[in-house]
């Protein structure tokens, strides 16, 4: 039972159940900086995760 | 979650604007929005000849789309920096920025620096004190030259740039930690043109989230480049953006509260002097012509000066 979260060249295995924004939270990643992502299409972070899928962030904070 | 429009799956939720949006009220939003900012800050009318500053990233791609679905008279420019390294970052952001035009019919101008100034970005960065051997400084420097001289040159009304909310308000934030008020007095959604050579300048996207502006690209399908830039890692601004964004997990609307407080406070005169004084120190370089602050020649002028020095000694 787990669910698979990559940002970039990053991977997590969090439980199932949760929302996206408590899982990110957990992965020490700040919601505010990516959009998640499933089977490529842009989801809002209160979607619960479903076991064996695959949640893939777009990182969206860029600068120099 | 649901959109607060139609009552469809939502595909982004602004906590800052208690608004969620399913994919087709949020591709008709960003426009609105967008359209909405451009009056408010008299950034420019519908006949105004515009040029999008276009790096081959989320926000300048975007920003380029919306204009172009909005009517507007636009030409790109892109300027060639070099820097390759192992994503080979410039090639690939040039390649994005041309297939963007191309599959918009729009014109694109571009600008190698390599072959207009001599070096690219990193062998110039080598070459100079400024920076200390990070090229972020030279880059800067020759990207605002580039884009005022080629706007100037080509008689263009009006520059803009793709800066996002979080782009302004790093910015603020270093400015404010700092107190460098001269700068702050030049920051804001439009930079006024001057008499002695500065394009008017413009970023209609000022007021958006960069996870607004990320989303609004990926939602229409805009191919630009992910990977960041080589030299990026670790950069203030960066840091910024993530200190900001622990305090708008916490507070949602912070970020956009303290950019619109601040110009606010600017608007109210908290910082005309320095505004005066900017503007009255400006002279011609003796070099190059455009407008500077130092006494003889531009900032520009003299590190290229130093980099061909250096280079044709080595």
């Amino acid at each position: 039972m787990s669910v698979r979260i990559t940002l970039r060249d990053k991977e997590f295995t969090i439980r199932p159940g949760m929302t996206v924004r408590d899982a990110l939270k957990q992965v020490g990643i700040q919601p505010e900086s990516v959009i998640p992502t499933r089977d490529g299409e842009a989801i809002t972070d209160d979607e619960i995760l479903r076991d064996g899928e695959h949640i893939r962030l777009i990182a969206v904070i860029s600068g120099g | 979650m649901k959109c607060r429009k139609c009552g469809e799956k939502a595909v982004i939720n602004m906590r800052q604007h208690k608004l969620a949006l399913c994919r087709t009220h949020y591709l008709d939003w960003i426009p609105e929005q967008t359209q909405r900012f451009i009056e408010k800050y008299q950034m420019f009318g519908k006949d105004a000849r515009i040029i999008v500053a276009v790096s081959g990233g989320k926000d300048s791609l975007a920003l380029w789309d919306v204009l172009h679905r909005l009517g507007y008279q636009t030409t790109g420019l892109y300027i060639g920096l070099g820097i390759n390294g192992d994503t080979d970052y410039s090639a690939k952001s040039q390649y994005l920025s041309e297939s963007f035009a191309v599959e918009n019919e729009l014109e694109l101008i571009l600008v190698d620096v390599a072959e207009e100034a001599g070096a690219t970005i990193p062998e110039a960065s080598k070459l100079t004190q400024r920076g200390k051997g990070k090229p972020c400084s030279v880059c800067g420097l020759t990207k605002r030259y580039v884009m005022n001289r080629v706007a100037q040159e080509r008689g263009y009304d009006v520059l803009v740039t793709g800066h996002n909310l979080d782009d302004e308000v790093a910015v603020l934030f270093g400015n404010t930690i700092t107190w460098a008020v001269g700068y702050l007095a030049r920051q804001g959604p439009v930079l006024e043109e001057t008499s002695d050579g500065l394009i008017r300048k413009a970023k209609p996207f000022c007021r958006f989230y960069e996870r607004e502006t990320a989303a609004y690209a990926l939602l229409r399908g805009i191919e630009y480049i992910y990977a960041e830039c080589p030299y990026a890692e670790g950069a203030t601004s960066i840091y910024y953006k993530e200190l900001l964004n622990q305090i708008e997990d916490g507070r949602p609307g912070m970020k956009l509260s303290f950019y619109l407080s601040f110009l606010r406070a600017k608007n109210s005169g908290l910082f005309d002097q320095e505004s005066t004084i900017a503007k009255s120190k400006l002279v011609k370089c003796r070099t190059c012509g455009q407008p500077t602050t130092a006494p003889d020649q531009c900032a520009y002028c003299r590190t290229w000066d130093a980099v061909r020095s250096r280079r044709d000694v080595a």
